[in-house]
């Protein structure tokens, strides 16, 4: 056998074993994103379900010239910084308590990873029940333990909004302080011990060697967790029902949900869609360039 | 100082439990004493009927059934597919490879509705709505993109001279990977096997527009529907949503340490 020959062979067998894999995202993804593409300039709906036809840049127009997409895209934002940073501060905290020589240290992390660990459909139901205004047992805590009046929690646009918030907090923080916990795991001891030697207090040794060090480890996931944020369907429409009430809950992702599935207006949901994918694409690309010329920095 | 850090653990720890507690708390409860405004963690009259009626008078069984054969056909087909294209992504050199890989990324930035949309529309005009092929193909994908890099990983670990020895022995290329390669990435295909279960095994979104037959159910739906008759069939929810998650988090709670170590590993070394 000649090398050219054994080379041919290499690359063929190479492009087989990707085929089963490039046929089902082939026809799972790569198509259904250019079929979006072209229903997003289309009139598609229930009504012209059979009939439509293109009708051009009209559907993105549509979305631009409607106010409800500034304040949507506004509530989307609130809703991924404040979720992010909760996960960030209340992760790298208790990854860093863990950190240390502690009792019953295994048991306590495993406790804590619980809501990372439940599925999000059943975080999003029984968080839903907690926040229930006569029986739930958020209330019912408030009123016993606290002695303070009950919240109306899903009845109120700026309480059902928190709501949704307080039940990502709660079950995405277990994500950063695991990844937090692997970062501090690799950074040596005798860097504290040599700070602790010069007189470095706490405080200064968590700012000047913790946070520059687990830098590296926090960006890749913060990253992540920005995308699955912006792009959580299932919690804002669970708990809050579909966006309830009249509609004041919603942040883009269940927001184009709702226009597809509920109102069945497919080429607007698809022109949206888009909208928010190239939101997502050029905040990663300069997220990314951001944080690599920073990491170039040091 | 060391005692305010103790006190914060158990604050976490409780503000983590106190849900959990709460719904195996309405799982017991007796069903005239559903809405009670007790807090006790085991409640009064404890009973274990919910239990008993979900699997006796609810289709809970059916729905059951109907998720391991979503879910199990998704890990199938996902670990095969992963399996081979993570292969020759991390082995061999071929023209648009750095494409496709760049490629699989990107797609983790779509909105979920973004495919989900023009999937639901073709499913409509093949009749494929309310089948569990249209489910199948579609949760199928989902967690692809994320497998094929994982077990390309993993695959970039194991030294190339062992197919190299194993084929001047006379395999074939095929039996190289087959037999050599594959046992050995034994830990990549388990969490591959893994995490396509759980993205099937508890999605809502999907199947909530793709799967609209009660009989078609999987069980985030068929707990959905629990919970919106809150009133009557809050215990059902409770008992039903305790047994749904109990695997998920047996599962979750083994893999996590090959997820975490994944997750810090890539980043430590690029």
């Amino acid at each position: 056998m000649t090398l050219e020959t054994e080379k041919l062979k290499s690359t063929a067998f190479a492009y087989l074993l990707v085929l089963p894999a490039a046929i089902v995202m082939f026809g799972v993804v790569v198509y259904p994103f250019f079929y979006n593409l072209v229903l997003s300039f289309s009139n598609m709906s229930l009504r012209h379900f059979q009939d439509w036809s293109l009708i051009g840049v009209r559907q993105y127009i549509k979305v631009f010239s409607e106010e409800v997409f500034y304040s949507v895209f506004f509530k989307t934002v609130v809703w991924t910084v404040v979720n992010v940073v909760f996960h960030v501060v209340i992760g790298v905290l208790l990854a860093v308590i863990l950190n240390r020589r502690l009792m019953g240290k295994g048991l306590i992390r495993t406790l804590l990873i619980l809501p990372w660990a439940i599925p999000q459909v059943i975080v999003a139901l029984t968080w839903r029940s907690m926040f229930n205004y006569e029986y739930g047992a958020l209330n019912l805590a408030i009123s016993q333990y606290m002695h303070m009046s009950p919240v109306q929690w899903l009845g109120k646009p700026l309480e059902a909004f928190s709501a949704c918030i307080i039940t990502n907090i709660w079950l995405g923080f277990p994500f950063m302080m695991t990844v937090a916990l692997g970062g501090l795991q690799s950074i040596p001891h005798e860097l504290y011990e040599a700070a602790g030697i010069d007189g470095a207090s706490g405080w200064h040794r968590f700012w000047r060697i913790t946070v520059p060090l687990l830098k590296p480890v926090m960006i890749p996931a913060i990253s992540l967790g920005i995308i699955w944020t912006f792009n959580n369907v299932n919690i804002v429409w669970l708990v809050s029902n579909g966006g309830e009430p009249s509609d004041q809950t919603h942040i883009l992702v269940s927001y184009v949900y709702k226009a597809a599935f509920n109102l069945y207006r497919y080429g607007y949901a698809a022109a949206l869609s888009m909208v928010i994918f190239l939101i997502l694409l050029t905040f990663s690309l300069y997220f990314l360039k951001r944080t690599r010329a920073s990491e170039s920095a040091y | 100082m060391r005692i305010g850090l103790y006190f914060l653990l158990l604050a976490f720890t409780i503000l983590v439990l106190y849900p959990i507690l709460n719904v195996v708390s309405i799982s017991l409860r007796p069903a005239d004493r559903l809405l009670s405004t007790s807090l006790r963690i085991i409640p009064d009259g404890a009973t274990i009927s919910a239990y008993r009626t979900l699997f006796l008078e609810t289709p809970f069984l059916l729905w059951f059934f109907n998720s391991v054969v979503i879910s199990v056909t998704v890990t199938l087909t996902g670990v095969a597919l992963a399996a081979t294209a993570g292969y020759s992504f991390s082995r061999f050199n071929f023209y648009g490879k750095k494409g496709a890989l760049l490629g699989l990324l990107v797609t983790q930035m779509f909105p979920p509705t973004m495919l989900l949309l023009p999937m639901y529309i073709m499913l409509l005009k093949l009749h494929l709505i309310n089948s569990y092929l249209g489910i199948i193909v579609i949760y199928s994908s989902t967690a692809l993109p994320f497998c094929v890099w994982q077990m390309k990983g993993y695959y970039d670990t194991i030294p190339f001279s062992l197919e190299e020895s194993a084929r001047i022995d006379g395999c074939t290329r095929w039996q190289a990977f087959r037999r050599i390669v594959l046992p050995l990435a034994a830990p990549a295909l388990v969490i591959t096997a893994l995490f396509s279960f759980m993205t099937a095994w508890a999605e809502y979104i999907v199947a909530a527009q793709v799967l609209q037959d009660t009989s078609l159910f999987t069980l985030p739906l068929g707990l959905k529907q629990f919970e919106s008759s809150m009133s009557t069939q809050w215990g059902l929810y409770a008992a039903g949503s305790l047994i749904v998650s109990i695997p998920a988090v047996a599962l979750f709670l083994f893999l996590s340490r090959w997820l975490v170590s994944g997750l810090t590993l890539g980043s430590v070394k690029g």
